[in-house]
């Protein structure tokens, strides 16, 4: 073994090709900083940074909620849609009672912790049904979540629907509730607080707790885990539950911050969850994937979302270079795992 | 030059991989109408030379020669061109595709027309055919692949490596799963194209088989070349000495266990599915190694993992020392003192991606938590302790702890999976083939194994396909067919032809 050692250490002085492959994400963060600076310079404020990262906050409770899932061998195509209906029953029950078209007509005013536990209890719900149609009814991850969430869409409508609010966007939110979107401890916005602490939960999750090395196993190898006497169905639920939880939660976030809620909220961001998850260096084959890389991933798009606007450039530019950046993220990932033939 | 006496010369072939030797100027020379085994344990560095000859890898040293010529091969395309052919270990044919199409893959006869190539099913089907006959492959041609045997896709993958005209043909564990009558049609096939002045590279595990089928015998240890002999001048303890790099005269530990009491007891372990083992009735004791025999298809497999509780069981009766106990998934049946070391090491045992410590530490970490836990996070240091524990005892060469299980060769994955099971500190040790496709130095440590688990007065049960190592270390032998227990035989009276006889026949009543 001694030989095999000192083998390693002569690896380690790495060449300047493979520095740039391993923190290829940094690079390009910083490149792309530096870009939007450089045309613009008033990019690089406290005000601007603080703005992407509420931008971000939502969706890193979607990123992380997705990471747990991939990791686990899965995929949640739920959460955007998710995110859309937490949204509308957090709003909904964040109104005050002197608003001239209240979702609710008969209910009082609630204090905040009833939005907020509502639409993760909501997402939780969804997550189970998620899981078992996954874990017992065999359906594939993908499309059981693309169905799922035609489903969570439709009647997210239809609730929208009812009278008397008559498909009318919420609003008409408590101070409170509007408070905790939009007000900051220490010039700390509350969102990102709750993302911050969110992630380190994960972070733990994963990597200090039996169950995430479970979660790990599970996704590496499905039928070498329920050999290994891991409860398959135990994780499926556990990862689908969560992944719902925080996307509905997300979505009660964004509700708060906009001070609005509709079901078109959130559409499409479980793509942009799973490609930062992907480009933060998981495998959909399961089994790999980390906290700091996806949360990378997530500052990437919302930095490519603010910037560009922020130079005047037209907003539909993101999706190009958004989709050059995982394309590219992922081949030079690939290469990365070619070059150790 | 073309008057060479070899048709394939490699000369001192050096490969590094990060971290490993894995060839040392190694050099191989193979005559034309010859079959060459390649032995050597697993990292010996057989299959990395194979693929540095067939274009897989690029070596960091050395030449080849073909035909007495110095010949390029950078890739595997260029390996066929120049007459090298491959047929791995693991086959992927198109499963959905005819026997023909597989053959002619990515070289389908055409006819031109209107600028379009139409496929010339004619000209497919009768040239198919004709390799079939100049082999003695009877086949036919129209046949889909998934409607054949591992046996037959093996065979196809000969016959097309015939037909690009393959004047070397490399066999990477050609038999590791086939059953006898198939091994001897591919003997079979293997004369014949002896006959045919090609070449064979041989590799396999299988001592028996490469001095009934071989001409010469190479053998390799550790990255390095041991030498070359007339396989007509060596016999089974020569190969095995050569390999190891000692002489071995016993391959197996001494038998003959003071048993005990009976420890466990099944009655009437029937599966759910019809066809799968039926009213099965054994005793294990204490200190005994238990063996089960059988053909492939005979469901020895199925009753192991059912008793692990990973099958369904429509009746039957397990118990421990005399207390019934229920199993209904393999936590229960780990917490009830079993380990199962499954047949399928990367179907069911390794999982790939994770490292060495993950590896190890997968059951016990949900049966103990608190051994592998701090105020009930995770703690690295007691992990990893763990797992070089095993790394040292079971002699695992690994670069590190953190390396990915999937990089390691079969032998020392094996010892992993059975560094998890023995850190379970189990009662009952079920292994399941725990030696195929493993080479001779680590069976011997899994055999020292077995015998120590027996000494310490556990029950060892061992399905195995291989006859002298299934008689070499059982203490009883229980034969299966069909799904259904045919007999049970004594160390003391057991041949192979009891026990073929009873894998072969089984009477109801």
């Amino acid at each position: 073994m001694q030989a095999h050692i000192k083998w390693g250490r002569i690896m380690k002085t790495k060449s300047i090709s493979k520095i740039l492959v391993d923190y290829i994400l940094y690079i390009c963060l910083v490149m792309m900083i530096v870009i939007i600076a450089v045309i613009s310079p008033s990019f690089v404020s406290v005000r601007v940074l603080s703005d992407v990262l509420i931008q971000s906050a939502p969706k890193v409770l979607l990123a992380m909620g997705m990471l747990v899932v991939i990791i686990s061998g899965g995929m949640d195509m739920t959460v955007g849609r998710l995110a859309g209906l937490g949204a509308v029953v957090a709003g909904s029950l964040a109104q005050t009672s002197d608003y001239y078209i209240k979702f609710w007509p008969h209910l009082q005013e609630m204090p905040l912790i009833v939005p907020i536990l509502l639409s993760a209890l909501v997402g939780a719900l969804s997550g189970v049904v998620t899981g078992l149609v996954i874990s017992k009814l065999h359906v594939p991850a993908f499309l059981a979540g693309l169905g799922i969430q035609m489903i969570i869409y439709g009647g997210n409508l239809l609730l929208l629907e009812t009278a008397p609010n008559n498909s009318q966007p919420l609003a008409g939110f408590q101070d409170s509730f509007t408070k905790f979107g939009t007000g900051s401890v220490m010039g700390i916005n509350y969102l990102v607080i709750v993302a911050v602490i969110i992630m380190c939960a994960v972070y733990v999750l994963l990597n200090r707790t039996t169950l995430g090395k479970n979660i790990y196993a599970t996704g590496g190898n499905r039928e070498a885990a329920k050999v290994a006497g891991i409860n398959i169905f135990r994780i499926d639920m556990f990862v689908y539950i969560l992944s719902g939880m925080l996307a509905a939660f997300a979505g009660c976030m964004m509700a708060a911050r906009t001070g609005s809620a509709t079901a078109a909220y959130a559409e499409g961001y479980e793509m942009d969850a799973i490609a930062s998850c992907i480009i933060g260096g998981a495998s959909f084959a399961g089994g790999i994937g980390n906290v700091p890389g996806t949360f990378l991933g997530v500052i990437i798009f919302s930095v490519i979302n603010y910037g560009l606007t922020f130079i005047g450039l037209s907003s539909y530019w993101q999706y190009i270079v958004k989709g050059l950046i995982i394309v590219v993220a992922v081949a030079l990932d690939m290469r990365k795992y070619a070059s150790q033939q | 030059m073309s008057d060479s006496e070899y048709i394939l010369e490699a000369r001192e072939i050096s490969k590094l991989f990060p971290g490993v030797k894995a060839l040392d100027k190694v050099s191989l020379k193979v005559k034309p109408g010859t079959v060459h085994a390649l032995m050597g344990e697993n990292g010996a560095g057989k299959s990395t030379l194979m693929k540095c000859i067939y274009g897989i890898y690029k070596p960091d040293e050395g030449e080849l020669y073909i035909n007495g010529e110095k010949a390029s091969v950078t890739n595997p395309k260029s390996a066929m061109d120049q007459g090298i052919s491959m047929i791995h270990q693991e086959l992927h044919p198109i499963r959905s595709q005819t026997v023909s199409e597989n053959i002619f893959l990515g070289r389908i006869p055409h006819k031109k027309a209107l600028g379009i190539r139409w496929v010339d099913y004619t000209r497919l089907y009768s040239e198919a055919k004709e390799v079939f006959e100049k082999l003695g492959i009877e086949l036919n041609p129209k046949q889909k692949v998934q409607e054949l045997s591992t046996a037959y896709c093996q065979l196809l993958e000969i016959a097309r490596a015939v037909s690009f005209g393959a004047k070397i043909i490399i066999m990477d564990e050609p038999t590791s799963s086939l059953t006898e009558t198939e091994t001897e049609i591919l003997f079979r096939i293997i004369r014949q194209l002896k006959k045919e002045k090609v070449a064979i590279i041989y590799i396999s595990h299988k001592i028996d088989e490469i001095l009934q089928i071989s001409d010469e015998v190479t053998v390799m240890r550790d990255g390095k070349m041991i030498g070359s002999w007339l396989s007509s001048e060596m016999d089974t303890d020569m190969i095995v000495g050569k390999m190891v790099g000692r002489a071995m005269t016993n391959r197996y530990p001494a038998g003959d266990h003071v048993t005990g009491e009976v420890y466990l007891k099944v009655e009437n372990l029937t599966s759910s599915n019809p066809r799968s083992f039926q009213q099965v009735s054994f005793e294990v004791k204490k200190g005994e190694i238990f063996g089960i025999g059988g053909l492939v298809g005979s469901q020895r497999s199925e009753l192991v993992e059912a008793l692990f509780g990973l099958r369904a069981i429509s009746e039957g009766k397990i118990s421990i020392s005399g207390k019934e106990i229920r199993i209904r998934n393999s936590m229960d049946a780990v917490r009830s003192g079993m380990a199962l070391l499954t047949e399928d090491r990367r179907g069911t045992g390794i999982i790939g991606a994770l490292s060495i410590t993950d590896n190890t530490l997968v059951v016990n970490q949900n049966l103990h938590p608190e051994k592998y836990t701090r105020l009930h996070l995770v703690d690295y240091k007691k992990r990893n302790k763990a797992a070089h524990e095993y790394v040292e005892k079971l002699k695992i060469k690994t670069p590190s702890l953190k390396t990915a299980i999937q990089t390691l060769s079969g032998g020392n994955q094996q010892k992993v999976l059975l560094g998890r099971w023995l850190l379970t500190e189990p009662d009952i040790l079920i292994l399941d083939e725990p030696t195929r496709g493993i080479d001779v130095g680590a069976k011997y440590e899994i055999y020292e194994l077995m015998e120590k688990m027996a000494q310490e007065g556990k029950c060892v049960i061992m399905i195995s396909s291989e006859m002298p190592e299934l008689m070499g270390m059982s203490d009883r032998i229980m034969v299966m067919c069909e799904g259904h227990k045919s007999g049970e035989l004594d160390r003391k009276e057991v041949t192979d032809e009891k026990i073929m006889f009873l894998a072969s026949t089984y009477k109801v009543g």
